[in-house]
């Protein structure tokens, strides 16, 4: 009989079964990044002057600024000349009107991977906007949201359409200068999803966009903006798959939430990037800034994610806390497989009075993994009664992987209250036995396991993307999950 | 049903069984009894695939296979059920979830179809009211925050709904009082006919008053040094242990 250790290890030593590429023909520009490039994406786009002013403001910044080091991760130095900063399918020019009109393989991919735009079309309650590179393909169920008043649509159309929001809201959030990567996206993002929901609107749907990667050496530089207007609601859940390859992508992109007073914002991620293979070898580096604004008293923004991708995670959503009793939340599951390293978490800035923050945090290590959480609260001087409520866990699997804890409390206001709690363990060989002697088989026992570990966060994810979460995970340790 | 012979079987370089042999025949109930060391855990834990030991000599043939050979879950699939001392808590994993994941489990290793929702349903209501198990406990994850009587109990009631040939109760008297004993036993004692077979496994003859056995056997430094009837347990009530081992040796 083999050890534990070593059958865990044959589990999840599984080959990334999302790993396929579509041939589609793409329009690419030369590598290289000059202020030519952002001119000719800003062309290509035919983008207004203060748009293509803003980018160029955003890389003047970029040039002073140097890549941080202080993650819990390591790789080969980027480079930036190396990277095609735009690529579009051909199909762009004139845009499907209809799924006839889409390209039969880009369909066909997303058939694969198990979410057909055909059934999400029928799939009440989801609208989509698939992200196939850098230009929105398909986009559906425009017009029940516009019934509703809520704005649905790329990032491009939207600085068409609605150049007053845009121009109000973008970086509003996440300045320029806010940090390395997220000035290079300032500079150089090409699309992403623009949702703005009117007062008192609560969205009739749950909003999803389906992103995917899928041009050699490209990077994806996706800009995402979200207004929640005064007494608003709205669900959006952001989930991609990559095929593979043997290139590292990086990916760069930048979310932007705002919470007028009363709002709510609901954002659930499922990531899903290509790993690498077992040595390491491609996967994608996933460099992401993600910050909630609760701007008005009583707003809420609520984080969800799992992640299982990406050969590098660097990725913190928060949560600044300025309107009164406000309410920050970040639920997520981080799972690390083989070389994968991941340094997430998130940080709570807490600025009015009130305010109120809840972090758990669950990290799963596989293989030779590095899984680190870090997170950041902060109780500024203003933040009168304010609290938080942590919680940290870790699972290893195996005996070869890492999982690491950097919690930072910087509290000044003596009337706040913030509570940590970490735990780190193991698959036990008792818990793996037991469920084997009931007649469950291995793989679904460790998968059982981390998937009960990871409950309390699946039970934040809305109803059909905790299946796919549960599958995605699945996927990550065992390959198949029925 | 059940043929072991001359298992030898060692952990960490330690011999702990030194030569078992055993015939369980179907609808028998077989008591091994034996104080503390003397391998009657490490014999459950053998059967049943816990990883960690070393067969070093003998075999153990279930129904013609070999039981050794195979993994815990084919085991399951083939009726062997182990009733834990320590039954395991599971974090996050609710108790019927995973009930119906092992009761499927072991259907399809036997080529049978996956029972539906509801029928899984209409067992698990009337087994959870036989053993007496409480009904809020279904829904909690398993084990976690159980009494010590609810966790025997549990066991039981996993018992009852998965049906074993062969039913491996280690210890399960053991941290259990009067009456919560009596519950389990009783639920023991509705699953037994003329098929379904028991090793109970229990350093206490106590137990041995409410789960009446066929055979009491009596291991000693890893061999069974005695076997006999059910009289034979209440001998070792009133004599103990040492009269035996020392005559053993």
């Amino acid at each position: 009989m083999a050890s534990n250790a070593q059958d865990i290890e044959k589990i999840v030593d599984r080959q990334y079964a999302a790993g396929f590429f579509t041939e589609i023909d793409q329009d690419t520009v030369p590598p290289g990044l000059d202020t030519d490039t952002i001119r000719l994406i800003s062309a290509k786009k035919n983008e207004p002057e203060w748009m293509l002013e803003w980018r160029l403001k955003a890389f003047a910044r970029f040039q002073q600024m140097r890549e941080p080091n202080w993650a819990h991760v390591s790789y080969p130095p980027i480079d930036l000349q190396a990277i095609s900063y735009y690529s579009a399918p051909k199909s762009d020019k004139d845009r499907p009107q209809s799924l006839d009109e889409v390209d039969p393989k880009l369909l066909e991919t997303y058939e694969k991977l198990g979410i057909p735009l055909e059934e999400q079309k029928m799939l009440a309650g989801v609208a989509v906007d698939a992200v196939f590179d850098s230009v929105s393909v398909h986009t559906t169920f425009r017009d029940k949201l516009a019934e509703a008043g809520v704005i649905f649509c790329s990032f491009s159309e939207a600085v068409q359409e609605h150049p007053e929001l845009i121009q109000k809201y973008l970086g509003s959030v996440v300045p320029v200068t806010d940090n390395y990567y997220a000035a290079l996206n300032s500079a150089v993002f090409t699309d992403g999803s623009f949702v703005y929901i009117p007062k008192n609107t609560r969205c009739p749907m749950e909003l999803s966009t389906y992103f995917r990667i899928n041009a050699m050496n490209t990077g994806q530089f996706e800009r995402t903006l979200v207004i929640a207007d005064e007494g608003s609601y709205v669900s959006y859940l952001e989930g991609c798959t990559a095929p593979m390859r043997d290139e590292n992508q990086l990916h760069a992109a930048v979310v932007e939430l705002v919470a007028l007073q009363d709002a709510e914002i609901k954002y659930s991620t499922v990531q899903n990037w290509y790993p690498g293979d077992e040595e390491g070898r491609g996967g994608i580096y996933n460099f992401v800034t993600k910050r909630g604004d609760c701007r008005g008293a009583r707003s809420k923004i609520s984080w969800t994610q799992v992640e299982t991708g990406s050969a590098i995670t660097w990725k913190y959503p928060s949560c600044v806390l300025k309107g009164e009793d406000s309410v920050g939340e970040f639920y997520s599951v981080a799972l690390t497989n083989n070389l994968q390293q991941a340094d997430t978490g998130t940080k709570m800035v807490h600025l009015g009075r009130g305010t109120r923050s809840t972090i758990v945090s669950k990290g799963i290590s596989a293989g030779r993994s590095q899984n680190a959480y870090r997170g950041l609260v902060r109780i500024a001087p203003g933040a009168e009664g304010a609290r938080n409520y942590t919680q940290c866990d870790s699972l290893l699997l195996g005996d070869r992987s890492a999982a690491h804890t950097f919690p930072y409390i910087e509290c000044r206001n003596p009337s706040a209250q913030v509570e940590h709690e970490a735990s780190t363990s193991k698959i036990s060989d008792d818990q793996l036995f037991y469920l084997r002697s009931r007649g469950i088989g291995q793989e679904d026992a460790v998968n059982m396991i981390v998937n009960g570990f990871c409950k309390e966060v699946f039970k934040e994810l809305p109803m059909e993307f905790a299946v796919e979460a549960q599958k995605l995970l699945g996927i990550s340790l065992e390959g198949a999950v029925g | 049903m059940l043929e072991i012979k001359n298992l030898h079987a060692e952990i960490d370089g330690k011999p702990i069984l030194r030569g078992i042999d055993l015939v369980v025949r179907p609808g028998e109930t077989h008591a091994i009894m034996g104080p503390n060391g003397s391998g009657k855990s490490t014999l459950s834990h053998v059967l049943a695939g816990r990883e960690g030991y070393t067969v070093t000599d003998g075999s153990a043939t279930f129904n013609g296979k070999p039981l050794l050979e195979l993994e815990p879950e084919e085991r399951a699939g083939e009726g062997v059920f182990l009733a834990f001392q320590y039954p395991v808590e599971i974090p996050g994993v609710n108790n019927v979830y995973m009930l119906k994941a092992a009761l499927n489990g072991i259907r399809a290793y036997r080529g049978e179809k996956e029972l539906s929702a509801v029928d899984f349903l209409k067992l698990v209501k009337a087994r959870v009211k036989a053993v007496g198990l409480d009904e809020s406990l279904l829904n909690r994850p398993v084990n976690e925050g159980f009494s010590g009587g609810e966790k025997k109990r549990n066991e039981v009631f996993q018992m009852s709904v998965l049906e074993p040939r062969l039913a491996i109760l280690d210890e399960t008297d053991s941290g259990l009082d009067i009456d919560a004993l009596k519950a389990v036993a009783e639920g023991v004692n509705a699953l037994r006919d003329e098929e379904r077979s028991f090793i109970v496994v229990t350093h206490y003859q106590r137990l041995l008053d409410y789960i009446v056995p066929d055979y009491v056997h009596v291991l000693s430094k890893g061999r069974i040094i005695k076997s006999g009837g059910k009289e034979l347990a209440h001998e070792l009530e009133a004599r103990g242990y040492d009269w035996l081992t020392s005559e053993a040796a």
